[in-house]
């Protein structure tokens, strides 16, 4: 299996604090890997210098073979995001804000239609599609952000937080959506969810202090403790951390 | 080239999708036209030109072009937006650019609706319209000089208000660097090259040479060059905020 996103020794400093600490990791196509920690574990920071919002202050993240320090755009171009927090432009309505990416994602005329509409029909978003993002709930809010990742269709997807806000019935949608589309993307998400990573990862990871503490299927990972749950090996884990 | 359009497009749109911009061109024209009819005595001078009209331009840009200009980055700081523009298949030059030229375009659309108070100039006498055009093109020029300035400001801070009054206030100092005020100032004691190069940095000087008429292409690489350093700086410090 080769790797589709790989980081070498990313590290991230802001001022004298180590956030993310000489992190090394590969994740391959099908694979759907959750981050877990903490908060302030790193996750987030990481996800941002893969993306490139971030630059590290050493080492570096390849994505689908490009650097993202000497090929951002190509990187760029290989990922859909959802930042955390799903910021969008909150004037603009569900559909034109979907039309904006669309268009910078390099569609015109009737394809940049189609590939709204899809985004808008896999995230259910047409009820709220003329409404400004403004008005949104946090729900619909964090499914306009799902949509604008989802809607070129990318090889890798990045999630940060995706199914925060969510009410029950609509993370069991955003889950499913995951998984089906699991096995043709590499996919990371974070999550404070433990059921999540059962739910939808084929991989955990905990990650505390910008460290890797424990690497390993959900199943691996919950046979760690003796209760043979996620949470228990969570808390063992990090609780020191 | 398609990248700057489309940030260009939405940009503008975002301005006309709230009162933000009826305020802003309400107020720019009343204060215009209040300035030029009562402060500028425009029909006690019984002269057909537009001298009254612009020479008030450069006060109004001071507080109304950093109210634009503030929000600029500082807003998509806050919301988190920037985290979004900036991880989609596009360059920073094209974002800083992109998002410039539409608050720029959107200042020229105030502008240009200031059209009838020519109309009228020309009605009342026989103006020498070359003239007009050519203040016309400095006030432009000089709205895409703050706007610049402002921008840069804008993506150095989260805080709006401190973007609108760093703005003003540099925006303010250059524009007075070629006053009779500032030249004084430095007149007793500095070298004369100093000088030189303090009134040559004033807007107001080279706003006032295009005004007259006068078209010196050295005030034009002026005006480009504040805006081109500004907008550079700009996406310069984008870029060592990301690696902060």
């Amino acid at each position: 299996m080769s790797a589709v996103i790989e980081t070498v020794e990313l590290t991230k400093t802001f001022g004298t604090k180590t956030v993310v600490d000489n992190l090394s990791f590969q994740v391959g196509r099908g694979e759907v890997l959750g981050f877990l920690g903490p908060n302030g574990a790193g996750k987030s920071t990481t996800m941002k210098m893969i993306t490139g919002f971030l630059t590290p202050s050493s080492g570096t993240a390849i994505v689908e073979g490009f650097d993202v320090a000497r090929d951002p755009i190509a990187v760029k171009t290989a990922i859909g995001y959802l930042p955390e927090g799903a910021p969008a432009y909150p004037d603009m309505t569900a559909r034109g804000f979907l039309g904006f990416v669309a268009g910078i994602r390099g569609f015109d005329g009737a394809e940049r239609r189609k590939r709204v509409d899809a985004a808008m029909a896999m995230t259910e978003l047409a009820e709220v599609a003329e409404q400004p993002i403004d008005t949104l709930s946090k729900g619909f809010k964090r499914r306009v952000g799902l949509a604008q990742a989802l809607l070129h269709n990318p090889p890798v997807l990045i999630l940060d937080e995706p199914t925060d806000g969510l009410d029950p019935n609509q993370k069991f949608g955003v889950r499913k959506l995951i998984t089906e589309m699991a096995a043709e993307k590499s996919i990371i998400i974070s999550t404070h969810i433990l059921e999540e990573v059962d739910a939808v990862c084929s991989r955990a990871m905990i990650i505390a202090g910008g460290k890797i503490l424990v690497d390993g299927t959900p199943t691996e990972l919950a046979a760690r403790s003796c209760k043979g749950s996620l949470d228990e090996v969570f808390r063992e884990v990090t609780g020191n951390a | 080239m398609r990248n700057i359009g489309l940030i260009f497009r939405r940009e503008l749109a975002a301005y006309f999708a709230t009162p933000l911009a009826y305020i802003f061109i309400i107020i720019f024209l009343v204060l215009a036209g209040t300035l030029t009819f009562f402060v500028g005595s425009f029909m006690e001078r019984d002269q057909a030109d537009l001298q009254a009209f612009f020479s008030f331009h450069p006060w109004l840009y001071l507080f109304l072009v950093p109210a634009l200009s503030m929000r600029l980055w500082a807003e998509e700081r806050r919301t988190g937006s920037i985290e979004l523009l900036l991880t989609m298949p596009i360059t920073m030059t094209q974002a800083v650019l992109g998002k410039y030229l539409a608050a720029w375009v959107f200042t020229g659309i105030a502008l240009a609706l200031t059209a009838p108070i020519w109309l009228t100039v020309n009605y009342l006498g026989d103006p020498d319209n070359g003239v007009i055009v050519a203040s016309y093109v400095a006030s432009f020029l000089m709205a895409g000089a703050f706007m610049a300035i402002g921008s840069m400001i804008s993506a150095s801070t989260k805080n709006q208000v401190i973007a609108f009054v760093l703005t003003t206030t540099i925006c303010f100092v250059l524009t007075l660097a070629g006053s009779p005020i500032v030249i004084e100032f430095f007149a007793n004691w500095a070298p004369p090259m100093l000088i030189e190069l303090v009134n040559g940095l004033g807007f107001l000087s080279h706003f006032q040479a295009i005004q007259r008429g006068v078209i010196d292409f050295r005030d034009f690489i002026y005006f480009a060059s504040i805006i081109g350093l500004a907008l550079y700086a700009n996406a310069l410090i984008l870029d060592l905020e990301k690696a902060a």
